[in-house]
């Protein structure tokens, strides 16, 4: 400190300036780190690493990829003792994908070349040594022959392309016919009801086609199966148990300790790509999140499409026309604090108000007939797109009032004087120059709107998202975008992964990738509007903004 | 009474009025911002097509006068007046007149120049816009004629789909003329127009006002003493809310009638 009184206030501000840093550096400090272990722990979800086989103390032999590495409870501080944790899958015969071992008593670890990784569609992951390879034509290949891994690659295509043809006809055309069954029996019921004989002829007509067509979908599945390959593979697990897996079951294999990094990537961008565009298997654990993202992102869009009318004109109410006094400053102050509620009371009002409410009311209106002929089913009566969209857009409302109100007061008087000056009348003066000359502040709004409610989780349970939705809430059939089905949601994704899958060990990896998933479809969505936004700015560059 | 003018100031010959009749009437008029009167008992008449300088120091009322004509000042919260203002005979405050057709008869010019962030020609034809002209003929021919009167139409009419925000602060300031002379109002207001301009800026505003008053009655608020003398026909002197002289320009710098005004206009206060 400087001994002079009046040369104090410099070293005192320096004090302060260091403070501040301080407070950045700490917040800063969080982010990276929270960044980062997302990040870590979402991408090498997708990494394959080399998978060793160690021969365990009791004479156990592990095949398996290195998990985790911990501490063992109760090890002395100064002498730590690991347990490490391999993933050997084989679930069915196993009991357990993960198994614990305490690293002391692993002897050896040796990475076999013909370890082979295996990701099947039911019972999780499998490390194996495969023996021969029994082809669809009968023949067999041993393991030692050079052509084997070819064969079995080609082996492993056939089979998933006969797997995807399988669900297309299963999943998608069976289930139109299902769904156009429905409303054909809806229909019928209808009919019957009111007397209507050749309606009644009609639906009965239609719905013995459609039993037709499901029972021609059915065989034509049967003879896919029957066509299809009937490969598998002899292999023997770690302890030498031999197992027969059917390639059907086989989504893709790989040599863990065969891989050149070329090799690495190449499956790293596969199984990335399975996990952004595909749907969901195995209770959410593996698979991708197609139906998830899709979700968020259209709820996201079209909370943001419902927001922001509402806000930027109730915002010009308070702003531009409400008399200003005490009544309007409580107002003010209440819609402040409507953005402090929490999530999860919006949640219960959506379901009270939106759905029973409102979605009863428009059942009753709307859908009377579908209530009354197909045991009460809710069309809108029940949680839905639209109904968490509108909660959430009266959850973010207050944001988008508040930015909307700073962004007409920072329109220069000087322009709105100008505007009135010219005989525009109060209207024109707000739609052609307040409005326009406001846009990138009321945009700021709109993307804090957004990346609140890309990720708010409680209150969506209530009003609509659902662990495994059948559909996606837009298909080919009109109209095309279905705003009362039910959807899937990342957030809601991370939450059902985490705490209510069967299998933590197996979910565990997938909340981090689904986490960075969720990080980066907001961050997308902020970019996105704030290009939009620099656009606009651009436009009105040199005004106040 | 001495002419106590400084001798750099040059002032113009009284016009006559030529038999012109007082289009604008300032009767007995008060005003007031809430509690604090900001002007008291103006009566003044601005005859038509002529150019009428407000001066005084800084904080007398010129402004809120000026904003009074096109009721700009019913923006602000708390106001009254008493006294009345016509405009050719009608009162400004008459019930069955909007304030929407006062302000598309008076233009209004400020002293910071306020394009809005729209191009060119949008600034131009603003007025003529929100009075619900649609026809493309019409705003081309509008935009070009203030832009010429304006003196600005040679330095713009290639880029006339540009932003007004990339002009310089004297050709913002002479869009804002032409943006308030689009619609062909019948007078004009400005407050300090070239207050921000540099002397050549300034030169061609104030040959514009020469060549607008053909066609517009003009009222000026001015702090430049050359200016008041270079332009206009006639001159009202105020102090502190009150009118202390009002004469023909000519009077008021050769020939002041209060001891006020000649104090003011030889820089001896204000
Ligand atoms: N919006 C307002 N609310 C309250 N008082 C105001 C307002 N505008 C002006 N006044 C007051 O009214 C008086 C006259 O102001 P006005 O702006 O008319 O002065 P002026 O002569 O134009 O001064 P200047 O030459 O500095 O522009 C001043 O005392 C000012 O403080
Ligand atoms: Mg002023």
């Amino acid at each position: 400190m400087s001994s002079n009184p009046s040369d104090s206030s410099t070293p005192r501000g320096e004090a302060w300036v260091w403070f501040t840093g301080l407070g950045l550096i700490v917040g800063l400090g969080m982010v990276v780190g929270l960044l980062s272990l997302v990040i870590l722990n979402g991408v090498t979800v997708f990494w394959a690493p080399p998978v060793p086989v160690a021969q365990i103390d009791d004479g156990r032999t592990i095949i398996g990829q290195l998990a985790q590495r911990r501490i063992r409870a109760g090890s002395p501080a100064n002498a730590p003792r690991y347990e490490l944790q391999y993933q050997v899958g084989l679930r069915e015969l196993n009991g357990n994908s993960y198994l614990w071992v305490d690293e002391a008593k692993v002897k050896a670890e040796t990475f076999p070349a013909d370890v082979l990784g295996l990701e099947r569609v039911e019972n999780g992951p499998a490390f194996v040594r495969p023996v021969s390879l029994r082809k669809s034509d009968g023949q067999t290949v041993l393991v030692t022959d050079p052509s084997f891994e070819v064969a079995f690659q080609a082996e492993v295509a056939s089979a998933s392309a006969v797997r995807e043809k399988l669900v297309e006809i299963t999943r998608h055309r069976i289930g139109d016919v299902n769904a156009e069954m429905d409303a054909a029996r809806v229909a019928l019921r209808r009919a019957e009801d009111l007397k209507l004989a050749a309606e009644v002829a009609a639906r009965r007509g239609q719905i013995t086609s459609l039993e037709q067509r499901f029972a021609a979908l059915q065989a034509e599945a049967a003879k896919v199966v029957a066509g299809g390959a009937v490969a598998s593979l002899v292999s023997r697990e770690a302890s030498g148990r031999e197992v027969l897996v059917p390639l059907t079951q086989v989504i893709r294999g790989w040599f863990p300790n065969r891989l050149d990094t070329w090799g690495r990537i190449q499956l790293f961008s596969s199984r990335l790509g399975e996990f952004i565009f595909d749907e969901p298997r195995e209770a959410n654990t593996e698979g991708g999140l197609m139906p998830a993202i899709f979700g968020t992102l259209v709820m996201t869009v079209f909370m943001s499409l419902m927001v922001t009318p509402f806000g930027v004109i109730t915002a010009i109410y308070l702003r531009e026309y409400a008399q200003q006094g005490a009544v309007l400053r409580i107002v003010r102050i209440s819609v402040n604090n409507l953005a402090g509620v929490p999530s999860i009371v919006f949640g219960v009002f959506g379901l009270g108000f939106f759905v029973y409410v409102l979605g009863g009311s428009i059942d009753q209106l709307f859908f009377a007939d579908q209530l009354k002929y197909n045991n009460n089913t809710p069309v809108f009566g029940t949680g839905g797109l639209l109904w968490c969209s509108l909660t959430l857009a009266l959850m973010t409302l207050p944001v988008v009032i508040v930015a909307t109100e700073e962004a007409l007061a920072a329109v220069p008087r000087g322009m709105r004087e100008a505007s009135l000056a010219a005989g525009a009348s109060k209207w024109q003066t707000i739609r052609d120059i307040l409005l326009p000359a406001s846009a990138p502040g009321i945009l700021t709004g709109v993307i804090l709107a957004m990346a609140r409610g890309a990720g708010e989780v409680a209150p969506l349970m209530l009003v609509g998202v659902v662990k495994l939705a059948p559909t996606l809430p837009f298909d080919a059939v009109a109209p095309f975008l279905h705003m009362d089905r039910k959807f899937m949601h990342l957030g809601f994704h991370v939450y059902d992964l985490g705490f209510q899958s069967p299998d933590s060990d197996a979910a565990r990896p997938m909340v981090f990738a689904t986490t960075l998933l969720l990080i980066v479809l907001v961050v997308a969505l902020n970019i996105g509007a704030i290009w939009i936004r620099n656009r606009l700015r651009a436009r009105f560059k040199g005004a106040a903004f | 009474m001495n002419p106590t003018t400084p001798s750099r100031i040059k002032v113009r010959p009284a016009t006559e009025r030529d038999g012109r009749k007082d289009y604008i009437s300032i009767r007995d008029y008060g005003f007031w911002y809430g509690q604090k009167k900001a002007l008291d008992a103006i009566s003044l008449d601005i005859p038509e097509r002529q150019v009428v300088a407000f001066i005084g120091p800084s904080g007398c009322g010129k402004s809120t006068l000026l904003r009074n004509l096109n009721r700009m000042n019913d923006l602000v919260d708390g106001i009254s007046h008493e006294g009345d203002i016509t405009i050719n005979g009608r009162s400004i405050y008459d019930p069955g007149l909007e304030v929407i057709s006062l302000r598309r008869r008076v233009g209004m010019v400020f002293q910071k120049s306020n394009p809005f962030p729209k191009s060119i020609y949008e600034n131009v034809v603003y007025a003529l816009r929100v009075m619900g002209v649609r026809d493309r003929a019409i705003l081309d021919e509008a935009c070009e004629t203030s832009l010429r009167k304006s003196a600005l139409w040679d330095e713009v009419k290639d880029r006339l789909q540009d932003s007004a925000l990339g002009l310089s602060g004297g050709q913002m300031q002479r869009l804002c003329i032409a943006r308030a002379i689009a619609n062909r109002p019948e007078i004009l207001l400005m407050d300090e127009p070239c207050s921000a301009l540099d002397p050549i800026a300034t030169g061609k505003i104030e040959e514009l006002i020469h060549e607008l008053k053909e066609q517009f009655t003009i009222v000026i608020v001015t702090h430049s003493m050359q200016q008041a003398a270079r332009v206009s026909d006639r001159t009202a002197f105020f102090y502190l809310g009150k009118q202390i002289e009002y004469d023909t320009t000519e009077k008021i710098f050769m020939n002041p009638s209060q001891a006020q005004t000649e104090a003011y206009i030889s820089g001896r206060f204000g």
